[in-house]
């Protein structure tokens, strides 16, 4: 299964991105292999409106089943619940860590969008 | 401590939100002061900024017809649907132009032109400010004249100032927002841990009250009432406190009618600065009691 | 004559001079185009006579016939459409209703749906015909009601007196735009000259003839008097600071019903208003013969 995590670097030792729209990059972790890749989001952080379901899409099109970040807006939100998408938040913490602690259950899954849509 | 956000908002225009902004820019301390009235920003006249940095704002986009490759077609006046297209019969050669005005952006008209002659381009829409005030640090825009976009442009003044606040350790950003309800002030509420409303005792002031207490409770953001020239109008303010108490928003303070916001305002200064008459005690109370509030959230 | 009575700055009085303007005349119609705070019927006190609701189409997508080529989400400025691998999504708080997803979808699969933004009323106080644009709460966009009161101002002959929102943006433009005459409500205050030049420059912008109309008068310095001479703005009318004025626009009491002598003065405003817009005709004709 692939895990997204909204990251501050390329490494599962980078800092997870609490902005989920306008986050710099996604990491993605298959669990069956502990393979990981990084994708980047950065046409997301210049897009005008709309960056939040633009960066929902493609977590959806990377096929990842969770998604683990800091606030999630309502549009994006929306869009994450469209596609079937699980989402967990977590604090400030490494890319590794958080989806350790997923694993082990200790996370906390996001039933609502905790925070206003923003630009 | 993540930082606070405080947004201070009316409804109706010239209830006093910008000289009582100013007045909590002089109170507080370790802030960051932004100005979200981007089409008519005023705080910068109290609080004589030195700007430290400039930024050109562009907002959205604009359809521009390229007279030697237009054929003349009209297709692009069929699609818009917002009157931007009209045709120049007195223009050398005769040709179809678009009123940037009035053009949406939306590019109907590009994708339906069959000659290739509509680009979208992107004017500078307007410029925004970091400057450096007596107060603290302070974020601020200007809005080209009759710009859309002011959402846009509020949200930089916000995603700029909170990063401002927390490169800084502030504990608070205080942002001065535009009258209304419409897309600038949604761009200045969102997000915020408290919205103060200023209001003033007349049927205008609460029925614009209540609007924008609407759109805050729309948006989950706690609110607090500032009843101004409150003297004038007794059955109205009565009339607000029972308002507020009913929809359990925090009755904050009142503040009379008195001429002293614009004498100070003439001197470039808070009424804090101005002088320390009652006003200023009054005003040093609401602080107070908005600090305490504030806390909560 | 279309007049519209705009400020820059927000609580100038822009409201209250367009009501008293309004009932100083016999016939006229005046457009509340504040649509977020719409306040003259406080002032006029009309009896409503019709409501009408200002709709919007919205795309509306039939995912059976749609086959995921995401041209509208392509195609959309706003960001309002997202298209995932078995589902389109629609955001109508992002969407500018241009139509462009619907006309360009290759399988005819988005069909537009009106939905209302926010509504018009019309209502009627002796001679008077005050017509209100009201946007939903919530509801981003004020732009289509303005519109709506204009197509309904180009019905008449009649003077047409709009009430625009305060500021210089897109609201205020279309407010502008086609219209005979800009009348600026202004305070001498600071704050007041800086909206001022904002308002003014807007005016110019649009080659329309500019009056001004100086409320509070006494309150703050005399810049604006200075920067009005230097710019050659008439001076319509100037209304002195005075607390009774101020305590009866709090019980909705508009000038000339609590003082009926600003009713002259108003006509006054009027005719000066008509004769440099008669002027300012004559001018642009001029200088299109040459």
């Amino acid at each position: 299964m692939k895990i997204g995590v909204t990251a501050k670097g390329e490494s599962l030792d980078s800092m997870l991105d609490e902005q989920f729209g306008r986050a710099e990059k996604f990491i993605i972790y298959e669990t069956e292999t502990g393979e990981s890749e990084a994708v980047d989001n950065a046409q997301n952080l210049q897009a005008m409106q709309g960056a939040g379901i633009q960066s929902a899409q493609k977590i959806i099109e990377l096929g990842a089943r969770v998604l683990i970040t800091g606030h999630c807006g309502p549009k994006a939100y929306a869009t994450l619940k469209a596609g079937g998408v699980k989402i967990f938040t977590g604090d400030r913490t490494t890319v590794k860590k958080a989806i350790d602690d997923y694993l082990k259950g200790g996370l906390k899954e996001i039933v609502a969008p905790d925070v206003e849509s923003h630009w | 401590m993540s930082v606070k956000q405080l947004v201070i908002v009316s409804g109706k225009g010239g209830t006093g939100k910008t000289s009582l902004a100013a007045c909590f820019a002089a109170l507080g301390s370790n802030m960051v002061i932004a100005d979200c009235d981007v089409d008519a920003a005023n705080l910068h006249i109290l609080l004589s900024p030195d700007i430290l940095q400039r930024q050109d704002f562009y907002g959205g986009v604009k359809a521009e017809i390229d007279p030697e490759l237009c054929q003349r077609l009209g297709i692009c006046r069929e699609v818009c649907r917002f009157d931007a297209v009209s045709f120049e019969a007195s223009a050398q050669p005769v040709r179809y132009r678009i009123d940037p005005i009035a053009c949406d952006g939306c590019g109907s008209c590009v994708e339906f032109c069959v000659s290739h002659a509509i680009k979208m381009i992107q004017p500078k829409a307007g410029e925004w400010y970091l400057a450096e005030t007596r107060f603290g640090p302070m974020v601020y825009a200007r809005l080209g004249i009759g710009e859309e976009n002011s959402g846009k442009l509020v949200s930089v003044v916000r995603k700029t100032s909170l990063e401002l606040a927390e490169e800084k350790g502030a504990k608070m950003v205080l942002i001065d927002g535009p009258p209304g309800i419409g897309c600038p002030v949604i761009a200045s509420i969102t997000g915020t841990d408290y919205a103060l409303a200023v209001t003033e005792p007349t049927m205008s002031g609460i029925h614009d009250l209540k609007r924008i207490s609407e759109l805050c409770r729309h948006f989950s953001i706690p609110l607090g009432v500032i009843i101004n020239k409150f003297d004038l109008n007794p059955l109205i303010t009565d009339e607000i406190k029972k308002f507020a108490q009913a929809n359990n928003y925090d009755f904050v303070g009142q503040i009379p009618y008195t001429p002293d916001f614009t004498r100070a305002m003439v001197q470039r200064k808070s009424l804090i600065e101005f002088n320390s008459s009652p006003n200023a005690k009054t005003i040093k109370e609401i602080w107070g009691c908005i600090k305490n509030l504030i806390k909560q959230y | 004559m279309k007049v519209v009575i705009a400020s820059g700055k927000g609580g100038t009085g822009k409201t209250l001079i367009a009501t008293s303007l309004a009932l100083s005349l016999k016939k006229a119609f005046l457009m509340d185009c504040d649509v977020e705070e719409p306040n003259a019927h406080l002032l006029i006190s009309p009896h409503w006579q019709l409501t009408k609701e200002v709709l919007l189409p919205f795309p509306q997508v039939e995912t059976a016939l749609c086959n995921f080529c995401q041209k509208c989400q392509r195609v959309c400025r706003f960001g309002a459409i997202a298209v995932l691998p078995d589902q389109v999504l629609t955001f109508p708080e992002l969407c500018h209703s241009c139509g462009a997803c619907s006309l360009l979808c290759p399988r005819k699969a988005i069909r537009e749906e009106k939905q209302a933004i926010g509504e018009i009323r019309f209502g009627i106080k002796s001679g008077i015909i005050l017509i209100e644009g009201r946007l939903q709460v919530g509801k981003p966009m004020a732009a289509p009601i303005i519109r709506e009161l204009k197509r309904e101002a180009a019905k008449t002959n009649q003077i047409v007196i709009f009430d625009a929102p305060p500021g210089t943006s897109c609201s205020v433009i279309h407010c502008l735009h086609g219209a005979d005459y800009a009348l600026l409500v202004t305070e001498p205050t600071p704050f007041g000259l800086n909206d001022l030049i904002l308002a003014v420059g807007v005016a110019r912008k649009l080659d329309l003839p500019v009056g001004l109309i100086i409320n509070k008068a006494g309150i703050g310095d005399t810049e604006v008097y200075r920067y009005a001479q230097e710019q050659n703005l008439p001076v319509l009318l100037e209304i002195p600071e005075d607390r009774k004025i101020a305590e009866a626009y709090s019980r909705g009491k508009s000038l000339t019903e609590a003082f009926p002598e600003y009713k002259e003065r108003f006509q006054m405003v009027l005719e000066q208003m008509y004769l440099q817009a008669e002027e300012s005709v004559r001018k642009t004709a001029g200088n299109s013969k040459r």
